[in-house]
């Protein structure tokens, strides 16, 4: 059912039925690392390049997802995947050997809110029964096409995240009454640019976007923060933190209690020098995967408010001036109840 | 004595970049080249050569230095070749530092593997 | 959106905690003193063996750049960069190492489209406008002592 402006009520929810999480070393070190399924030790995944690499970590983890439902592929019926390399080339090799139809989504690193919003919305309408959702990055591959060859060094500013190297898959069912967790909601962003040019401070471009959203659920869905046990954004990092709490206070919205950030999660700013914190469609992925949604099965958080938050930069519109515009996804996210 | 001044003298110019870089934002490699392009401009004014000589490597070492040769290779092609040694100081001067660079480069790369930051 | 552009611009700068100022300076300071030391003792070591002053000089830069190379494949120049920021980045080392780690990165893309297009992603620029600015300033001495004036 529409909800208000950028929302849509799911009168029988799609459940979540599967997940997967595999990270990179630096993450399995991180405060989450006993949570993820697998911490591979070798960053690159057994394969010669670091492209490969990051497809043979969809290809783990969309595989484990599957193993771990104990679904049958072929009753996936669609894909919704994304990485942030130009042309997803992580997401369309890794994913050659599924054979699933794939619908190749790029929303930077709030990929995997808009898998599960489109994901929801195509298992809530019939028009399938089952479909996965997944994102990954990789430091290595992103470092190199955002930022510089690795082996350059540089200083990084505190306002800096470091890219999770991850991979998050849900296998999302038609409403039934067992599973991990179901959708019961979503609200799909828009595009927000509040100007902010500095490439080293992601946070500050994606705040506004994230408010947005969440404000925009509050308001479509007629609820506020007390709705919520938790609400939980993607990779807005320390400064985009603040900056969204602020925001929000300003509309009467007090979210320091019940607000974290997957970023913020994932890394430990102090023993892992990773500054603001984690960025990445892995990051919020990977942290949905592996701390998020078992906190909802087992009932310690009934209701969360899921925003993966994406900069939507590229190295040519970054050189050309353009300004950094945000966007964020929100999906609500429910205890089951047996 | 000789060390000692190299390590201030290298030193200051390093930490005033520091400053900049700090306050500007600029990316390192803007930093590069405008640290070869001041280096140049100073040769051509006299300024850096006399600076050079006395502090030694502490001038030659940081990229002002490259800036430097490259304007003292001009003008030392442009006495032998006139107009034409405009064209050519440039790359003479810097032939040592560009070839070895890229030389040395190359072959890293062919022994060498990507790694990753921790 | 409530807030405008300009005043979240302001608002961002204030949120923002900025690098500490003065730790990076001395570690600049320090790294890059200790780098031009090492040219300083190379050059005086030649210079010892009877050779003359830009020789040792060109010699000396070939060695800082053989022994940049090699740290940036070891991983250890990064390292070195991380902690003494321009410290790093200004001597002739942090040019060979912005030389060599896009060429050791895009290895995998080829030797001509990889190494050879990427050897110079960072570095083409710097021999671009040095090699242009002097350039520029032989042209304006060229026609000044043409005219006489100096």
């Amino acid at each position: 059912m529409q909800v208000g402006k950028a929302s849509i009520k799911f009168e029988e929810p799609p459940v979540i039925e599967s997940m997967a999480s595999i990270v990179g070393k630096k993450e399995g070190e991180g405060p989450l690392g006993k949570l993820f399924d697998v911490v591979e030790q070798d960053d690159m995944f057994g394969a010669d390049t670091w492209e490969k690499a990051e497809s043979a970590l969809q290809k783990q983890t969309a595989d484990l997802a599957i193993e771990k439902g104990d679904v049958r592929k072929k009753d996936i019926r669609y894909l919704f995947a994304g990485d942030l390399l130009g042309q997803l080339i992580a997401t369309s090799f890794g994913t050659v050997d599924l054979e699933i139809p794939l619908f190749g989504l790029f929303g930077a690193c709030s990929t995997m809110g808009e898998a599960l919003n489109l994901g929801s919305m195509t298992v809530a309408a019939g028009y399938a029964d089952k479909v996965m959702a997944m994102a990954s990055s990789h430091f290595a591959t992103a470092e190199k096409q955002f930022r510089f060859p690795l082996g350059y060094g540089s200083q990084r500013p505190s306002s800096s995240s470091w890219t999770v190297t991850g991979c998050g898959a849900v296998i999302l069912t038609k409403h039934r009454k067992e599973g991990i967790a179901a959708i019961t909601g979503i609200t799909t962003g828009r595009m927000v640019d509040m100007g902010i040019k500095d490439s080293m401070n992601m946070g500050a471009a994606m705040a506004p976007a994230a408010f947005h959203t969440i404000q925009q659920n509050f308001d479509d869905f007629n609820v506020d923060e007390n709705y919520y046990d938790k609400i939980i954004t993607g990779d807005l990092g320390q400064v985009g933190r603040t900056i969204l709490l602020d925001f929000m206070k300003n509309k009467g919205h007090d979210l320091e209690t019940i607000h974290t950030d997957c970023g913020i999660e994932i890394f430990d700013p102090d023993s892992q020098d990773t500054h603001a914190g984690g960025s990445g469609c892995g990051c919020a992925a990977s942290t949905l995967c592996s701390y998020i949604l078992p906190k909802i099965k087992d009932g310690t958080w009934k209701r969360v408010l899921f925003v993966p938050t994406g900069a939507l930069l590229s190295t040519v519109s970054f050189n050309e001036g353009e300004t950094i515009p945000g966007i964020a996804h929100g999906v609500m996210i429910e205890h089951i109840d047996n | 004595m000789e060390f000692v001044k190299a390590f201030l003298v290298g030193g200051a110019i390093c930490a005033v970049v520091q400053v900049v870089m700090d306050n500007t934002k600029l990316m390192p490699g803007r930093i590069m080249v405008l640290l070869v392009v001041i280096g140049s401009i100073l040769g051509a004014l006299g300024i850096y050569q006399p600076f050079s000589d006395w502090a030694g490597a502490g001038a030659t070492v940081p990229l002002l230095g490259f800036g430097n040769s490259l304007w003292k290779g001009v003008l030392k092609s442009m006495g032998e070749d006139g107009f034409l040694g405009v064209f050519k100081g440039g790359f003479t001067a810097s032939a040592v530092g560009i070839s070895g660079a890229l030389i040395f480069g190359y072959l890293g790369s062919i022994i060498f593997k990507p790694k990753m930051k921790s | 959106m409530e807030v405008n552009k300009k005043a979240y611009e302001a608002y961002v700068k204030e949120v923002t905690p900025v690098n500490k100022k003065l730790p990076n300076i001395i570690k600049a300071f320090l790294v890059g003193g200790i780098i031009c030391t090492i040219g300083q003792i190379c050059t005086t070591l030649i210079m010892n063996q009877g050779v003359e002053k830009d020789t040792a000089s060109a010699w000396t830069t070939l060695i800082l750049i053989a022994a940049s190379v090699i740290l940036t494949g070891l991983n250890i120049y990064p390292k070195i960069t991380k902690f003494g920021g321009a410290g790093a980045l200004v001597p002739i080392t942090g040019f060979a190492n912005s030389v060599v780690a896009p060429a050791v990165e895009f290895k995998a893309e080829g030797q001509v489209f990889g190494i050879g297009c990427k050897i110079f992603t960072i570095a083409g620029p710097v021999i671009l406008y040095g090699i242009l600015s002097s350039w520029i300033l032989g042209v304006i001495a060229y026609v000044l002592k043409a005219f006489g004036i100096v």
